[in-house]
């Protein structure tokens, strides 16, 4: 029995298990879960994840969630095949790895999916997209990116000389913050865009951003 | 060698990193890092954590910051002393995982909003959002009725042994039930009190707990 992975094609952060399972070349199959519909509410799902979120990851009868969580398990499980995303050989890069996650996750996600929504999600529900979270949340991000920026001129990637999750997690938001009126926050940033150039022209990264249409007028 | 961490003993995210090196039985100096005076935003801290954050670890040549990251690596680097912190196979350590993510994305920030606003901006002379903690409260009863669920199958978060992702919650339920005077969401759910009850009375949390002057 194969890997399933509860999802749609154009939530960060099912894409961000996404991407890690085509780096790992990993077969699995993306099971839609109706949203819209509330799905995810229903006791069928809830008995999946507790908190009706997507991802949620099935490998015969282990199920795990949280899509952090869920690459890690992929990035440890499949280790010795594709990229190594986690240097399970060496413990003090792997250790640099973990801190650039949390990195990713604590500062750099809370700052930039407030901009995210308030730019592409908001308008699609009917509501005037709020400025002032934006403004607030760039500021954080300016800052954030200030770190990156500096990181990037001494470290090819994140975690150091080598890509890891700690650049993987990055994608989906920043895929998407690209389509807001705010890419200069990136593009002003010689190391984060020549960072952000390598890691999203991966195939990995490609092929799961041609299901990431969110916002687009088909 | 005696690992330093740099911040305070009262800071959530410090007592995260020094329960698990007090569980471990790990030496450590605590180097205080004086936040009111904004010490942690000056640039000689700035080298060491560059988001202005406690805490931050020196071991020997080893510079690691966020709390999170710190833990992970003790609980594998001591993996073979004292309690085992990560589980032991894959799934047992991806369980841990999801439920660290769980505290970190669906209860840190609901409790951090909750502590600032009743208790962090009253104390520095500041109106706290009353509705925005109201609503903080009302998400974490919705988040703390999953953890009822999931300890009415399980003694622990992640499984029948205390791992990192129980550990993680100690020091924010902890200013969940004192200063910010909601330990009622803990004692009205049955199986989320005996958990907390249990993983309280730890020797090295009550030992933090004498350290931290609480």
């Amino acid at each position: 029995m194969g890997l399933k992975l509860y999802g749609i094609p154009v939530s960060t952060n099912t894409t961000r298990a996404l991407v890690c399972l085509h780096e790992k070349g990993v077969d699995f199959e993306l099971v839609p879960v109706n949203l819209f519909g509330g799905e995810n509410r229903q006791p069928s799902f809830l008995a999946k994840n507790p908190f009706g979120l997507i991802p949620v990851l099935e490998d015969g009868d282990f199920t795990i969630f949280e899509s952090r969580a869920i690459t890690s398990y992929v990035a440890e499980k499949f280790k010795e095949t594709g990229p190594d995303l986690i240097r399970h050989q060496n413990p003090k890069e792997a250790a640099l790895v973990k801190v650039w996650i949390e990195v990713e996750s604590q500062n750099f996600q809370p700052a930039i999916s407030p901009i995210v929504y308030q730019s592409l999600v908001a308008p699609l529900l009917g509501n005037t997209p709020d400025q002032a979270v934006i403004d607030t949340n760039l500021e954080k991000l300016g800052k954030v990116l200030d770190v990156y920026e500096s990181k990037l001129s001494s470290t090819k990637y994140l975690a150091g000389d080598f890509f890891s999750l700690a650049d993987l997690h990055n994608f989906p938001y920043i895929f998407y913050f690209m389509k807001t009126p705010w890419a200069s926050l990136v593009n002003d940033r010689p190391h984060v865009k020549a960072w952000w150039e390598d890691i999203s022209s991966r195939s990995a990264f490609k092929k799961v951003a041609e299901g990431m249409t969110f916002g687009e007028k088909k | 060698m005696v690992v330093k961490v740099y911040g305070t003993v009262r800071s959530a995210c410090v007592q995260r990193v020094l329960a698990c090196l007090l569980e471990k039985e790990v030496d450590f100096d605590v180097v205080h890092v004086d936040l009111e005076a904004g010490e942690q935003k000056r640039p000689e801290f700035l080298v060491l954590q560059p988001f202005g954050q406690v805490p931050a670890i020196e071991d020997g040549y080893l510079k690691l910051y966020e709390s999170r990251a710190i833990i992970k690596y003790y609980a594998a680097k001591y993996a073979d002393h004292g309690p085992n912190l990560l589980g032991s196979s894959l799934e047992e350590r991806a369980l841990v995982d999801q439920w660290l993510e769980v505290e970190a994305h669906n209860f840190n920030d609901l409790v951090y909003t909750l502590v600032l606003q009743l208790v962090i901006l009253p104390r520095m002379g500041k109106p706290g959002d009353l509705a925005l903690a109201h609503s903080c409260e009302q998400k974490l009863e919705t988040v703390l009725d999953v953890y009822e669920q999931r300890l009415s199958k399980s003694s622990y978060l992640a499984g029948e042994t205390f791992s990192l992702a129980d550990l993680s919650h100690l020091p924010g339920i902890r200013y969940l039930m004192n200063e910010a005077k909601m330990g009622n969401l803990v004692t009205e759910r049955k199986n989320v009190n005996a958990w907390w009850e249990d993983i309280s009375n730890r020797p090295a949390w009550k030992k933090l707990m004498q350290l931290a002057g609480h």
